[in-house]
């Protein structure tokens, strides 16, 4: 897991909606609403940043960030299909 | 109960498609080109859909390349915000064109592929296509594209699933969504035809999971089980007007692609009534949001929040009222009629779109 550098799958993206005034992640099955921090999150994912890096990057900007938050919120979106899996890197 | 604004919206840009698939699941009287929308009304749609919410459109058919009008709505599409995604058969998919398409905001592309060779290809889909298919994915790819490969399984092609998921693989889709034929529109004529056997579902499910750890990382594999040999029935569309709807080529806005089947409601057409109106206020797309609707068993059953009653369409068309249980609920009383139809008829001959 400390080696997982998550990525964007390809033909993910993230915008903001200007209807609901939030950010959005638009991918090709469908769209994922997004709060602030999962925006920050995701925004990390650069396919270089591991999963320690971007705890410590929310950390830094954000009060009361809980690791395993992260790995959970992470997983989640693997499972959407917005981020590339673990094993694949 | 206020609805939450749609995400997607299915815009059926025209009926016209040069494929005859006996598996389609449009209506069986299509919209005549003369009564599609026009440019500027599709215009007009798209606008209003991403005013209510709308961040995604599927732009699908029949064959959406038959519009000629496709890249300026496109363009639109994508000017407004929207995230692209093209829905064909890839006939008539050109590199240049597809390069085009890209330029002005395609972002996506499900490309439907009939079986795993050109002979048998092409006598499901009833025209010379196949041989096009790859010529199209290679397009897609070169223009950057990621590829969603769409196959519809139905008895005269499971035996060639293995095939299938190698020739995504060779074509190098980024996913590969195998589905079983549901049943509706064209689809329900050829029930008996395309109904797959118990003994070629149980062959699927070692082929899939194989091939799912085989890719893992590359070609990401959905397979979908016909829902009629399910136990529960699906939680169709997320529910009844809550997450998208569907513009048919003339305008008809549903709240799911088969909706037009369900004869007792009233479908409003985006060229009479603003769209925010139609989802938010029509009786259409208020007759089975939430849970009101719901008759015996699912009034009172503790799956009710997680499939939502099934599918308003199934239970319609195999019931005679879309109120009751999607009959592919084993605790409908009306299952029996899913029971005799997963019953293999003899090979019947398909009868093809027209």
């Amino acid at each position: 897991m400390s080696e997982w550098a998550p990525r964007l799958r390809r033909g993910a993206r993230l915008g903001f909606d200007p209807v609901r005034r939030t950010p959005v992640v638009l991918y090709p099955e469908g769209v994922v609403v997004l709060n602030g921090t999962a925006r920050a999150v995701l925004g990390a994912c650069d396919g270089v940043a591991t999963v320690p890096d971007i705890v410590a990057a929310m950390t830094a900007r954000y009060r009361g960030v809980r690791p395993d938050d992260v790995l959970s919120l992470l997983r989640g979106l693997v499972a959407r299909g917005v981020l590339h899996p673990e094993e694949a890197g | 109960m206020t609805p939450q604004p749609p995400l997607g919206m299915l815009a059926e840009l025209t009926h016209r498609c040069p494929l005859h698939c006996s598996y389609c699941s449009n209506p069986l009287d299509l919209v005549r080109r003369e009564r599609e929308l026009t440019t500027d009304q599709w215009r007009s749609a798209l606008t209003q859909a991403r005013e209510l919410g709308v961040l995604q459109v599927h732009l699908s058919g029949g064959e959406p390349l038959a519009r000629r009008d496709l890249p300026s709505l496109v363009s639109h599409a994508h000017g407004l915000g929207c995230y692209v995604n093209l829905v064909t058969s890839g006939l008539g998919l050109s590199e240049a064109r597809m390069v085009d398409l890209a330029r002005r905001g395609v972002e996506h592309v499900q490309l439907s592929v009939q079986a795993a060779d050109e002979d048998r290809a092409d006598i499901i889909a009833g025209a010379r296509a196949a041989k096009h298919k790859k010529a199209a994915a290679a397009a897609i790819r070169a223009a950057g594209l990621p590829l969603t490969i769409n196959v519809v399984l139905h008895r005269r092609n499971h035996d060639q699933l293995g095939a299938i998921i190698d020739l995504a693989e060779e074509w190098g889709a980024d996913r590969l969504e195998l589905a079983n034929t549901q049943f509706y529109g064209w689809a329900m004529r050829n029930r008996a035809a395309l109904m797959p056997t118990r003994a070629q579902l149980d062959a699927a499910e070692p082929v899939v999971r194989a091939a799912r750890q085989r890719l893992a990382g590359r070609v990401e594999v959905v397979y979908v089980l016909a829902d009629y040999q399910d136990r529960h029935p699906k939680p169709c569309m997320h529910g009844w007007g809550a997450r998208q709807l569907t513009v048919a080529p003339d305008g008809t806005v549903l709240p799911c692609p088969s909706a037009h089947v369900i004869t007792g409601l009233r479908f409003d057409n985006v060229t009479e009534r603003p769209l925010a109106e139609i989802w938010y206020e029509s009786s259409s797309f208020n007759a089975y949001r939430g849970e009101d609707w719901m008759r015996d068993p699912c009034r009172t059953c503790d799956r009710r929040g997680v499939d939502l009653g099934g599918c308003r369409c199934q239970a319609f068309l195999l019931t005679g009222a879309a109120e009751n249980t999607d009959p592919v609920c084993v605790l409908s009383p009306h299952h029996d009629v899913v029971e005799q139809a997963v019953v293999p008829a003899a090979d019947v001959p398909f009868v093809m779109r027209r």
